[in-house]
């Protein structure tokens, strides 16, 4: 290049193909190992959240897919997210038996606690279990079932047991036990436990109804 | 260079993690045990590798306006393809490294052995750099993970079952329980100070060597720049 010097216009032209054929052949690649991986991708993606959801309902019987009969709810007040989260329900013999819901407690230590806590037709909690969290390693994460048992507590309760106002650590006099040292999280995640079962009562009728599936296949009793 | 040049300075001379203190960010917010570390270390690695030999192909040929650009667009799309194929076949490590594998466009070592080195050199020296550096970066993560984990949980290689996906319930040594560790050894502040301490150690044993040998590799930053 240094010995023989190029018109700049000429060389402004050529730098720009340069980058434009390098900028295709990054696409290239890229799209090539996209369509290379997707399926796999959404694959281990599905199985990751089936299995979740087997984790929350508890081994609760049911037949159906669950990732393909889901709501978008939307209420930033008792569900915690501004944006729209998913409830998911299961279902035996096409009776709905239990709505898996996403919740967000935002009052945590450190970010949002994002939590998928599975709720009966009676109204009592399957199963909660944390699906992502920033809290202090060692002191917050206590609300990972891999790192203790904490969470199952919520398990087997519901509104009335313990009452609406009851749902509050020992130190807001409520009746769940804090981790020691983590009020705060412990604090955040029970009162997002008790205000998503305030969400289900009030839309009870509308969770585990059939009025908004899509599909007309279901029989109702 | 000679290749032996090539492979001290990466693993020793220029080390990436203790001398050039490049890449520090991933270096500190991964290295929370010896599994995390191996797994970002490799990825790294890969990159570096891969990064240094199609740069080196390319590089002489570049318009020296656009060289940047094309060295970041060719680094860009090679981590998003190892990204693609972690969370393909390796699931696991793909969600322990979170937000810190696309982030290895960003790692300003990648960037600077392309442009200091690989871009100046044949292929092969290019793809020995890439390997020395890499493994450099990645040694340094390991002993710093190994290290935070044995201190903060009392474990070795204990989520190295997680990585791999290997189902196994556990992995590695349990040395003592997870609630004696000591917890700032997995927090920030505790990733800085340990770094902290192996920068002393390199100093120390630097002080020690022979004068000769000691002073080029600290003030000598990176050696492509120098022979430009």
């Amino acid at each position: 290049m240094a010995g023989n010097p190029e018109p700049p216009a000429r060389r402004t032209v050529r730098a720009a193909i340069v980058l434009a054929a390098t900028a295709i052949a990054a696409f290239g690649l890229v799209a090539v190992v996209h369509e290379a991986t997707r399926d796999r991708i959404a694959a281990t993606a599905r199985a990751r959240e089936l299995a979740r959801f087997d984790q929350v309902l508890g081994g609760l019987l049911h037949d159906n897919d669950l990732l393909a009969d889901t709501l978008t709810l939307r209420d930033p007040e008792l569900l915690g997210a501004t944006e729209a989260v998913t409830a998911y329900r299961a279902r035996f013999h096409g009776q709905p038996v239990a709505v898996v819901l996403e919740s967000v407690a935002s009052d945590g230590y450190s970010g949002a606690i994002r939590l998928l806590i599975a709720v009966a037709r009676d109204g009592t909690i399957l199963g909660v279990r944390t699906v992502s969290h920033h809290e202090t390693p060692g002191l917050g994460d206590f609300i990972d079932a891999s790192k203790s048992d904490w969470m199952q507590r919520f398990t087997g309760k519901s509104l009335g047991n313990p009452a609406a106002t009851r749902w509050r650590v020992r130190k807001d006099s409520g009746d769940f036990d804090q981790y020691t040292g983590a009020t705060i999280t412990s604090r955040a995640v029970v009162g997002t436990v008790g205000r998503t079962l305030e969400f289900f009562a009030r839309h009870r009728d509308e969770l585990l109804g059939d009025e908004l599936l899509a599909a007309p296949a279901t029989i109702q009793p | 260079m000679t290749p032996a040049a090539i492979l001290r300075a990466g693993f020793r001379d220029q080390n990436p993690g203790l001398v050039q203190l490049l890449g520090l960010c991933p270096l500190l917010a991964v290295s929370t045990s010896l599994g995390s570390g191996l797994g970002l270390g490799l990825a790294t690695l890969a990159v570096l590798i891969a990064s240094n030999g199609l740069i080196s192909l390319v590089g002489r040929s570049l318009p020296a306006e656009i060289r940047i650009a094309v060295f970041v667009l060719l680094i860009a799309a090679l981590v998003t393809a190892v990204e693609l194929a972690l969370a393909a076949w390796l699931p696991g490590l793909h969600a322990a490294l979170g937000i810190f594998l696309p982030l290895i466009v960003t790692n300003c070592l990648v960037l600077a052995r392309a442009e200091a080195f690989a871009s100046r050199q044949p292929v092969g020296n290019a793809l020995l750099d890439g390997f020395a550096m890499g493994g450099g970066f990645l040694v340094v993560l390991v002993a710093l993970g190994s290290v935070r984990e044995v201190l903060g949980r009392g474990s070795l290689g204990g989520d190295l079952h997680a990585l791999l996906g290997t189902g196994g319930p556990t992995s590695g040594w349990h040395l003592f329980g997870e609630q004696h560790g000591f917890l700032l050894a997995l927090l920030p502040p505790g990733a800085f100070i340990l770094l902290g301490l192996g920068l002393a150690w390199r100093q120390a044993r630097q002080a020690a060597a022979p004068a000769s040998a000691s002073g080029a590799a600290l003030t000598g930053g990176v050696p492509g720049e120098a022979a430009s």
